[in-house]
């Protein structure tokens, strides 16, 4: 298929679509309008519904509605609504429910701004709302790789049964690349929703669909947990994914996700010409972090140290810390805020770190 | 031995969790009754609250979901869009439905949403153990409203029969009651009404049934019927409030 230039959140919309989404809840919130405008016009075309809800709140609640009775769904917002989405997304979790959550960042705390940021690594990686639960997230780096990423999104969420979110800076929605969408087919086998609340007839053999977050027992309270955190142990060593760019024999790992970890290949290039030898670690799924990937870059003897660059005050700082566990020092550059840092400043920040 | 009366299979054997003399157990007789009656068993959805009615999902022997609260009409409408063929209804109380789903009521009303809601009101918040609701009356006293709800504090009760009314996506409103015989025939077919205005495509629907609470009104169940009757209904009017079935 031939490269369509493509503004992320119309890319994204579109990947969904084609990955057998027919289904979109959205409220308007910069800088993600343009997946519901798109969606609004597209899904009646191929005979799905949209439908504007009355908040974010009602949204994520239609999006577990429509799970609940099995089918492929998605909703997106950025910062501020979806932290009005976390109640909802708990209970998707709670009641083993799939859908995609895309969440284009935009900068805190608050009304914050509508320009890109990264503080929602902790909201989206951490759980987000109550109860101890994780969304799978995905975290493109190019409006290409969102749109690749889309189909992988949907399946994931039908085998384990789990809210998945992309999680995209307001750049990657914001930006127009060459996109190239592939004939896509599921390369996982998806098991059958026979857990979807549909109408029942009782001599169908199916027992009764519940869809429900609720064990009011402590016993099948814990038993609900368990098989979440079982589920989670089995995503963690099968689903972690990373990209290692330049990081043999590096002195340096800039460890750093979505649009930034672009700049920072721009600014490997900046130290290159100087002479210092700098790799990078991203993530492409920040929940599970992938920790193998980037303890094994770590671990070589030339890497002195690992320097974490995002558009917060140091979120994903925490995990990469927690992986490098004390080994090798672990610096920050980044502002919180929406503040994209420049190839530039981050090959200064590396040039002088050196000098310490 | 001729049988007169028997238990309808959409409600299943598990026992009730209600208190003695609570209306609850009524109204989902009622539902169930209808869901045989009109025979879409199978491709009816509930979906129930968190309130008092939280375990519905125990006694309704059909597919139901268990919503967030308040979120039943927006969940629910996420049951229809997808599968318009399916009948779809939500089960809420007071607190549910008329304070933190006001919104979502509201807007599936709006939106004509193709569902129906039973909503329940009794004056009080049950499960939390009998805090003041939109509904309270002025000068009940509730567990939040010790000396009894001031309207100049806390506002009047919200009627909500008559507020959906006035929205041009609802297609059927009706109050009824369940402290006696009679009323109780009524609501049934109030309910009947508003599922069958469901099947026909005409809009949302609802049927708001003042119930009762014995124990947190703190009164005995035949009390608590006899002061539904005296303080609920005067302040609530039974009757058709929107019907547009019948308009030609």
């Amino acid at each position: 298929m031939a490269k369509k230039l493509m503004k992320g959140c119309e890319a994204v919309a579109e990947a969904a679509i084609q990955a057998g989404c027919h289904y979109f809840f959205g409220y308007p919130i910069t800088p993600q309008n343009d997946i519901p405008e798109y969606m609004s016009a597209r899904l009646p075309k191929v005979g799905g519904c949209f439908l504007q809800a009355e908040s974010e709140v009602a949204a994520i609640n239609m999006v577990y509605g429509a799970a609940a009775s099995g089918a492929r769904v998605m909703t997106s917002s950025s910062s501020p609504g979806i932290s009005l989405k976390q109640e909802g997304i708990s209970y998707l979790a709670g009641a083993e429910l799939p859908c995609v959550v895309v969440n284009m960042v935009r900068g805190g705390p608050g009304l914050g701004s509508i320009q890109p940021s990264q503080g929602d690594y902790f909201q989206a990686t951490r759980g987000g709302g109550h109860g101890d639960y994780h969304p799978i997230v995905l975290a493109p780096s190019s409006v290409q790789e969102a749109v690749d990423l889309m189909q992988d999104a949907f399946d994931l969420a039908d085998v384990y049964r789990t809210p998945v979110m992309i999680l995209a800076d307001g750049i990657i929605g914001q930006m127009m690349e060459p996109v190239e969408f592939h004939e896509k087919t599921s390369t996982r086998e998806l098991p059958k929703k026979d857990w979807a609340a549909t109408g029942w007839n009782p001599e169908s053999g199916r027992p009764r669909a519940i869809v429900n977050s609720l064990y009011i027992e402590v016993e099948e309270l814990q038993e609900m947990n368990d098989r979440l955190q079982a589920r989670y142990k089995v995503i963690r060593e099968n689903e972690a994914r990373a990209e290692l760019y330049n990081t043999e024999n590096a002195e340096i790992i800039l460890c750093a996700y979505g649009t930034v970890a672009r700049i920072c290949k721009s600014a490997i290039a900046l130290c290159e010409k100087q002479g210092v030898k700098v790799g990078l670690f991203r993530p492409i799924t920040v929940w599970p972090f992938p920790e193998k990937e980037l303890a094994g870059a770590m671990a070589q003897d030339s890497v002195k140290k690992a320097i974490t660059v995002e558009i917060s005050s140091g979120q994903m700082l925490e995990d990469v810390k927690l992986t490098v566990n004390g080994k090798k020092p672990v610096e920050f550059f980044g502002k919180p805020g929406s503040y994209t840092p420049t190839a530039e400043e981050i090959a200064e920040f590396i040039m002088k770190s050196r000098e310490a | 031995m001729q049988t007169v009366f028997k238990k309808t299979p959409i409600l299943t054997d598990t026992v009730l969790h209600y208190c003695p003399g609570c209306g609850h157990g009524i109204v989902h007789r009622l539902v169930a009754e209808v869901i045989e009656e009109l025979g879409v068993q199978d491709r009816t959805v509930g979906l129930v609250p968190v309130g008092c009615a939280v375990f519905g999902y125990k006694y309704f022997n059909i597919d139901t979901i268990e919503a967030a609260h308040g979120r039943a009409p927006a969940a629910a409408t996420g049951v229809k869009r997808t599968d318009p063929n399916r009948v779809v209804f939500t089960y809420q109380g007071d607190g549910d439905l008329a304070s933190i789903g006001a919104a979502e009521i509201v807007h599936a009303a709006h939106r004509g949403e193709k569902i129906t809601t039973i909503f329940i009101n009794n004056a009080i918040y049950g499960m939390t153990g009998g805090q003041m609701a939109p509904t309270t009356l002025v000068g009940q006293k509730t567990t939040t409203s010790p000396y009894g709800r001031d309207k100049d504090h806390c506002g009047s009760p919200i009627r909500v029969a008559e507020m959906l009314a006035t929205i041009e996506g609802s297609a059927y409103i009706e109050r009824v009651a369940v402290n006696t015989p009679a009323n109780i025939i009524k609501a049934k077919k109030a309910i009947k009404n508003a599922f069958e205005c469901q099947l026909a495509g005409k809009g949302f629907s609802l049927v708001e049934v003042l119930s009762n609470c014995p124990t947190n009104w703190g009164m005995s169940p035949v009390e608590s019927m006899e002061w539904l009757e005296k303080n609920m209904i005067p302040y609530y009017p039974l009757g058709v409030k929107k019907d547009i079935t019948k308009e030609v």
